[in-house]
């Protein structure tokens, strides 16, 4: 039987997106937690970084948190687990949080201590040889399996861990872990479930804590919740004074980001919260019990991909005209297939998003016949060089101009300018897996790293 | 008693929002803040895969969940996105602007 309960201390639910609040972390810290935890990956981002393996987050936010983190957990002699370094966990991130650990450990002056990483990337080369021997790469969320073209089109995939390599590098007396990309809950869940708690409620506890204050009222990010688990049930108490941990808001927060709130899939099972039972337990504290798993016959790995799609210019008009304003997709028309003669029919992507009637919704836009008294157009081109994507963008706006409506009374300009050029985006990119591959092993794609980090 | 009195489900709900649900797909929250409210959107009947469906355009086949999460006073449903987050084109990356259309449903409330 493990000790009478275990607390643990989440202060940022996308470490680096922006800073964790420090009154509530030290007001956490100051009540001995257990363990200092935080997630700092998310696919939310889309696929750019992963793709061109960077990070979204800037490195002075990064620093910020891991700092406050490791002195606390450093202090108190108490384990810190990072999960998904640097937005993405692929492999430069976590070479880079292992790096920031190390230099903020040597600026402090700390006593020794064992660092633990792993990393999640997975070569294309491994999925293809499943591919060829005949292993299906199962696709998500109504995706096809996987088809070796797409899997030619992606330049980098990371697989998401399951709690295996935390209780791993845990085992091997790690004190801090720096984790590739892993499910948030189960940076959580590792260290619950080798104290011993059950699996059920090991994984309730990483999906209650995983986004930090999100689960609190009222809203406010960054700030720090603790989570308590028992061998019969979970707690979560909001820090910051003026935040409580409500059954609304913690039920709430099993919704967010989920396309169901009661199933949660993770390497090696699945989380069920159907009968999930909340109480209010004190002011600032929610009680969960209930909640089951069912570990999963074979262990299946999500693979996450993402392959650049090409350069990325942007331009933007603007329409005051009411005639132009009504036949706006005869402007588009009239600009495309100018592009088209320079350019051909494929070969390049050009996207129009009209503000004023469907930009933010597309299709989706229940009021697109009914357009504002002015639009503004953003034109995005998409092409293999720099070059190429510039002009197809600038044709692309810049015939807007010259569009031939029969009837407009202006003949002088069709569009308005406010800038007389195209602006280089960051090069697009696709998500190009969202899969699962079964593996024998779930360490198998986690190779496991330790090291001492001395002054 | 009144006859034919209708709230839009924007003066009724909490909170109303929309988010990514993994990379293919976003997801709807209409949360509730007392039983009876929730209790009576839910009865009526306004809020539906069918009537979801036809507000945003799309065949019910593009709904992946719809569900009622009575321990958080909430309505949730799910749809594929045209195309993955992020992709060239997609204007909306987090999926966090995709509600709006649900805040003019009209809720009879006699």
């Amino acid at each position: 039987m493990p000790a009478q309960t275990l607390r643990f201390l989440c202060p940022n639910g996308h470490l680096g997106f922006a800073p964790l609040k420090t009154d509530s972390f030290f007001r956490g810290v100051r009540s001995r937690p257990d363990f200092i935890l935080a997630d700092s990956g998310s696919d939310d981002i889309g696929p750019g970084p992963l793709g061109s393996d960077t990070s979204t987050s800037p490195q002075e936010w990064q620093r910020h948190d891991l700092e406050h983190m490791l002195l606390a957990a450093r202090d108190l002699e108490v384990p810190m687990i990072i999960g998904s370094a640097g937005d993405t966990g692929a492999n430069s991130r976590v070479d880079l949080y292992v790096a920031m650990i190390r230099d903020i450990a040597r600026r402090h002056g700390l006593a020794p201590f064992r660092i633990g990483w792993f990393y999640s990337e997975v070569p294309a080369s491994l999925v293809r040889a499943r591919m060829l021997a005949g292993e299906a790469i199962t696709g998500l969320d109504g995706r096809p399996d996987l088809a070796l073209a797409e899997l030619e089109a992606t330049d980098r995939i990371v697989a998401v861990a399951g709690v295996h390599p935390y209780k791993a590098l845990l085992d091997q007396g790690a004190d801090v872990i720096i984790g590739g990309r892993s499910s948030d809950s189960v940076i959580f869940a590792a260290p619950a479930i080798r104290a011993g708690y059950p699996e059920a409620l090991a994984y309730y506890l990483g999906k209650v804590l995983e986004c930090a204050s999100f689960n609190a009222e009222p809203y406010g990010g960054k700030e720090t919740v603790i989570g308590e688990i028992s061998m019969t049930d979970v707690k979560v108490t909001a820090m910051h004074p003026a935040q409580r941990c409500t059954v609304a808001s913690v039920a709430g927060h099993a919704m967010y980001e989920r396309s169901n709130p009661f199933y949660e899939h993770v390497a090696g099972g699945r989380l069920d919260m159907t009968h999930c039972f909340y109480e209010q337990s004190d002011e600032k504290t929610t009680r969960i019990t209930g909640p089951s798993f069912t570990p999963s016959e074979e262990i299946r790995v999500k693979l996450e991909g993402s392959g650049k799609v090409g350069e990325r210019y942007v331009g933007f008009v603007g329409i005051r005209d009411p005639y132009t304003v009504a036949h706006v997709d005869e402007v588009i028309d009239w600009a495309r297939q100018q592009v088209r003669e320079r350019f051909g029919d494929d070969g390049y992507q050009l996207h129009y998003q009209v503000y004023g009637r469907n930009g933010v919704m597309g299709d989706l836009e229940p009021l697109k016949d009914r357009p504002g008294h002015e639009l503004g157009v953003l034109v995005f081109g998409v092409a293999p060089t720099r070059e190429m994507a510039e002009e197809v963008t600038i044709t692309g706006t810049r015939q807007m101009f010259y569009a031939r409506l029969p009837e407009v009374k202006g003949t002088a300009g069709g569009v308005a300018f406010p800038l007389d050029e195209v602006v280089r985006a960051s090069p697009a990119y696709r998500w190009t897996l969202n899969h699962t591959m079964r593996v024998d092993d779930p360490l198998e794609l986690f190779p496991l790293h330790l090291d001492e980090v001395r002054p | 008693m009144s006859v034919g009195v209708r709230r839009r489900l924007g003066e009724l709900a909490k909170t109303v929002r929309s988010k990514n649900a993994g990379v293919d797909k976003i997801t709807f929250d209409i949360i509730f803040s007392d039983r009876d409210t929730y209790e009576l959107v839910k009865r009526s009947g306004v809020l539906t895969m069918a009537s979801v469906a036809a507000l945003y355009g799309i065949g019910e086949d593009r709904i992946s969940d719809f569900v009622t999460f009575d321990p958080a006073l909430a309505i949730k449903f799910t749809i594929y996105r045209p195309a993955p987050s992020g992709s060239p084109g997609d204007a909306d990356i987090f999926g966090a602007q995709q509600y709006a259309p649900l805040l003019d449903i009209e809720v009879p409330i006699d």
